[in-house]
């Protein structure tokens, strides 16, 4: 008989849109107004006594709970919330009192039930222009990453020859990079040639023509390493940053050889985002020169060999020793808070035991004399000269303060001289650590919370009108055939959402509108197919036999149209970011679901009302 | 027993072919003047292709333009653009790259500005995207890109799965209806930003899906009809599939429609591109593909060897 699926075709059809089905399930529940209390520390515990005390402190307070959720595994507390107002106070009043061992978010949690939730199944993964956010894309300064390293060799360079009693002239970066070390006599240069090729084996080294110079540069190898490490710093960075912003679902996430993009969802005050992110700063502990005159250096506005001419906040001048006794890279931990011999403000730093070690031989010699602690920040702009955007980054060195070293400092020691916010911010820069090389905000795109609202409705309402309307006419035009369409057309989009949300892939609202394309597109197959029908019908076929040339005839077509769709849409992941790349996502995934759902499922349902029957006339 | 179809066309006759030279006449003419229109007039190229920063501000109370322009450019924003974006309690800034200034820093000193206007304490920002100009310069290139790569790539498989005058047909058929949608932009200087270049892709796409399916009828047709002329198998393939090629058209149609009266003002210049791309891929994919083919003297025996599928085996 034609038109006829064996019962276990049926079955396993059904188990597919049965699935699809339950992996949709999820989208239908909305979400939640949140709090989610994260760990600001590894040390910090989420526990039971946690819970208790949330729950306390927000029934005190009068605030009403939808549900708390303990999740150990993830390391959060995550508080729901009846409504927005109950949220944002619930929020202050968390981070009032679990102060700042806890990073207290806002968060629209999916109001998944627990079974669905049992299941592992989540709802689709919104984009920014849905739910509101900001993306950056930031940009690292490779050129400056390179530059610090070559940097520290200068210093390790002087150290050796110094070690070895090689006299030297100069040692420094050369104009067009690399480092040049320059020398009076040959003899010098060769036992330095000799010590440098020994010592640092990653340097390739080679002499300068017409001079007594040796030129160093760092090997391909080492400048990629360099890169990748300044890159990966740069992400571990901002990843601790981030998570002292205090942001449900942060993604930051490496692209290409030099860019990060970061994503924060729900953040609004992009200022105080960008404040934080972009800054790149860095201490430097360097020993004050109690030698000479600051006030002579100021006057001649040169300082003496040795030394350079700093500012402090008040903009009075400092001169400090060039030698840098210890960076910034070394400190592991840093805290504001109250010094308990005075009551001032202060930030405890605790440095790594390389540092530690550093900081004890730098001090041990100078106790009584004054140290300063040099606060440089980096900033990089882009400027446009003459229609050419040209980078420029420029250092801001601030001494923040003086202080006279009391005792050898060790792993732990604290910095004095600041204000309580300055302490704070301070000290909320050291702990996420400086910046290996500045990042500049190359792209940034910010969607407010009302505005993405707004993105879905239209997104839903375009999706709906458009699934009514193509089925209603559908409907009309091929009858009780158009109307199967239709089941399948909805059967189709049910598996684009639920294969959005297996994939945890991002919809965003040109995500949207693939949708609603590929809903206009879908019904081609059918349309293709029931006109084979109908051709075949006119030819003089029965209409069972003109099902079934119908559809096996049409498929040859769809599928060589579809393919040639699918390589464009393919094409569209290649165009920029985030809410384009949505359209390529839904259009891709559209293309294949319709593939199963305008030619078997359509197909199916037709077999199973019709096939085997003695048909009149063909319903179509 | 013939069952009576609902149709808007019914079986039809049209002799395309006799009009192909005034078709493809017809076609140079109106490329030319979408290519004068690009080199002469250019693209109306948005943020995302020119980098600067958009601003689009909601006030609670509708807000007359020269009251937010006179603002702006008291506060030193004398170059940016003001338009009502939706309602006329919505307005959408454009701002051009400037020296010094990050987008934190634009958006904040604009926000102050916005406040000015009267009745504007309650402005709210809803949306800002600054794109810096190496972005902005990539995203060109990538968009050239992925256009030529989507234009290679649908190329090799027509020309394998069918035949490289079929193939070389079919791209002509997608260049024109690409050249044909920038140009419309350039000519009527609507904004062409990324999703807009989303939306050619599309087009690309939707474009050969339509032409495919007539080549595929092309194919079928000069195995199973031996003894007539290319013309008339191009003729009858064409007026074969020509219900086919309105309905889909239509029924895309129609969804594209419905996304550019209710997806809001961000889809629209998607939706714009998307319903003219529609139009003319379905214009294309009757005449251009098939002319075109023609013109390059396709033959039967170009398309006999490769038939080992069953289509010649009539159930």
């Amino acid at each position: 008989m034609l038109n006829q699926y064996p019962w276990w075709k049926y079955l396993l059809i059904g188990l597919i849109l049965l699935i699809g089905v339950i992996y949709a399930l999820p989208n239908l529940f909305g979400e939640n107004e949140a709090v989610q209390i994260s760990p600001a520390r590894a040390a910090v515990t989420v526990d039971r006594a946690l819970y208790d005390r949330v729950e306390k402190t927000l029934k005190e307070n009068n605030i009403p709970i939808k549900a708390t959720e303990l999740d150990t595994v993830q390391r959060r507390l995550l508080v729901r919330f009846q409504d927005p107002e109950a949220q944002l106070k619930a929020a202050d009043l968390l981070r009032n009192t679990l102060g700042r061992d806890y990073v207290v978010a806002l968060n629209l949690a999916p109001a998944t039930p627990a079974f669905l939730r049992a299941l592992g199944l989540r709802p689709m993964y919104y984009g920014l222009d849905l739910r509101g956010g900001v993306y950056f894309l930031m940009q690292v300064d490779m050129n400056a990453a390179l530059k610090l390293a070559e940097e520290t060799y200068v210093d390790d360079v002087r150290v050796l020859l110094r070690d070895e009693k090689i006299r030297y002239v100069t040692v420094d970066r050369a104009v067009g990079g690399g480092i040049r070390v320059s020398f009076k006599e040959a003899t010098e240069r060769d036992k330095a040639l000799a010590a440098l090729q020994q010592k640092l084996r990653n340097l390739q080294i080679g002499e300068i023509p017409d001079s007594l110079d040796l030129k160093l540069a760092l090997s391909e190898q080492e400048i990629k390493e360099k890169r990748d490490l300044a890159l990966q710093q740069n992400l571990t960075t901002l990843r601790n940053r981030i998570n002292e912003l205090g942001v449900s679902e942060p993604l930051i996430q490496r692209q290409g050889a030099d860019r990060i993009i970061v994503q924060l969802p729900g953040v609004q005050d992009t200022a105080r985002a960008k404040e934080i992110l972009g800054a790149t700063a860095t201490l430097e502990f360097r020993l004050v020169d109690t030698d000479h005159d600051v006030r002579e250096a100021e006057t001649s506005g040169r300082a003496p060999v040795g030394s350079r001419l700093y500012r402090d906040r008040q903009g009075q001048p400092v001169l400090l020793q060039k030698r840098v006794m210890l960076t910034g890279d070394y400190i592991v931990d840093a805290a504001s808070g109250l010094e308990q011999q005075d009551g001032q403000p202060a930030v405890f730093v605790t440095l790594d035991s390389t540092g530690a070690k550093r900081m004890e031989e730098g001090t041990k010699d100078n106790i009584g004399k004054p140290m300063a602690v040099v606060f440089i920040e980096n900033k990089t702009e882009t400027r446009l000269v003459e229609g050419e955007s040209r980078k420029s980054s420029y250092k801001v060195e601030e001494v923040i303060s003086v202080a006279t070293i009391r005792d050898r400092l060790g792993k732990r020691f604290q910095i004095t001289g600041l204000d309580t916010e300055e302490a704070r911010n301070l000290a909320l820069l050291l702990r996420a650590g400086a910046l290996a090389a500045p990042v500049e905000i190359i792209e940034e795109r910010t969607v407010g919370p009302s505005a993405g609202q707004e993105n879905i409705d239209q997104g839903r309402r375009s999706a709906l009108i458009a699934f009514l309307v193509i089925v209603g006419f559908m409907g009309y035009y091929y009858r009780n055939f158009g109307w199967l369409s239709g089941v399948a057309l909805a059967f189709n989009v049910v598996l684009i959402i639920a294969v959005l949300s297996m994939l945890q892939a991002t919809l965003t609202l040109p995500g949207i509108a693939g949708i609603v394309l590929t809903m206009g597109m879908a019904v081609d197959a059918n349309v293709l197919i029931y006109e084979r029908i109908r051709e075949e019908s006119r030819l003089g076929n029965t209409p069972q036999a003109a099902i079934h040339a119908g559809f096996e005839r049409a498929f040859a077509t769809i599928l060589d149209s579809n393919i040639t769709t699918l390589i464009a849409a393919l094409l569209l992941f290649g165009l920029g970011s985030g809410p384009v790349r949505g359209f390529g996502i839904t259009l891709s995934i559209g293309i294949l679901t319709t593939m199963f759902t305008a030619v078997t499922v359509s197909r199916a349902m037709i077999n199973y009302l019709y096939g085997g029957r003695r048909l009149e006339a063909i319903p179509v | 027993m013939q069952t009576k179809f609902r149709t808007f066309v019914g079986e039809t006759h049209i002799d395309f072919m006799s009009k192909d030279k005034l078709a493809l006449g017809l076609s140079l003419a109106v490329l030319v003047i979408c290519l004068l229109s690009l080199l002469i007039r250019g693209l109306n190229l948005g943020l995302d292709f020119t980098g600067g920063t958009m601003i689009e501000a909601h006030y609670p109370e509708p807000v007359a333009i020269p009251a937010v322009r006179e603002a702006l450019s008291k506060a030193g924003f004398d170059d940016a653009q003001s338009q009502y974006f939706g309602t006329s309690s919505d307005i959408l800034l454009r701002i051009p790259p400037r020296e010094g200034l990050g987008a934190g820093d634009i958006s904040k000193e604009v926000l102050a500005a916005l406040k000015q206007v009267a009745g504007g304490e309650q402005v709210e920002l809803k949306r800002v995207e600054f794109v810096g100009p190496q972005v902005g310069q990539e995203l060109v290139e990538n968009g050239g890109m992925a256009m030529l790569f989507a234009l290679l790539g649908i190329m090799i498989y027509v020309a394998f799965r069918f035949e490289w005058k079929l193939a070389l047909g079919t791209i002509a058929a997608t260049v024109h209806d690409v050249v044909f949608t920038i140009g419309a932009f350039s000519l009527f200087q609507i904004e062409f930003d990324l999703t807009v270049l989303a939306a050619i892709l599309a087009v690309i796409g939707y474009s050969v899906n339509d032409t495919v399916v007539v080549l595929d009828r092309i194919r079928e047709n000069f195995r199973k009809m031996r003894r007539e002329s290319v013309r008339e198998i191009m003729n009858a393939s064409i007026n074969q599939t020509l219900t086919r090629t309105i309905i889909t058209s239509f029924t895309v149609f129609l969804s594209v429609v419905v996304l550019l009266i209710f997806g809001g003002p961000i889809m629209r210049g998607f939706s714009i591109a998307m319903l003219m791309g529609v139009v003319v891929g379905t214009y294309s994919s009757i005449y251009i593909a098939s002319a075109g083919a023609l013109q390059l003297d396709i033959k039967r025996e170009d398309l006999l060897p490769k038939a080992k599928e069953a289509l010649d085996n009539r159930p």
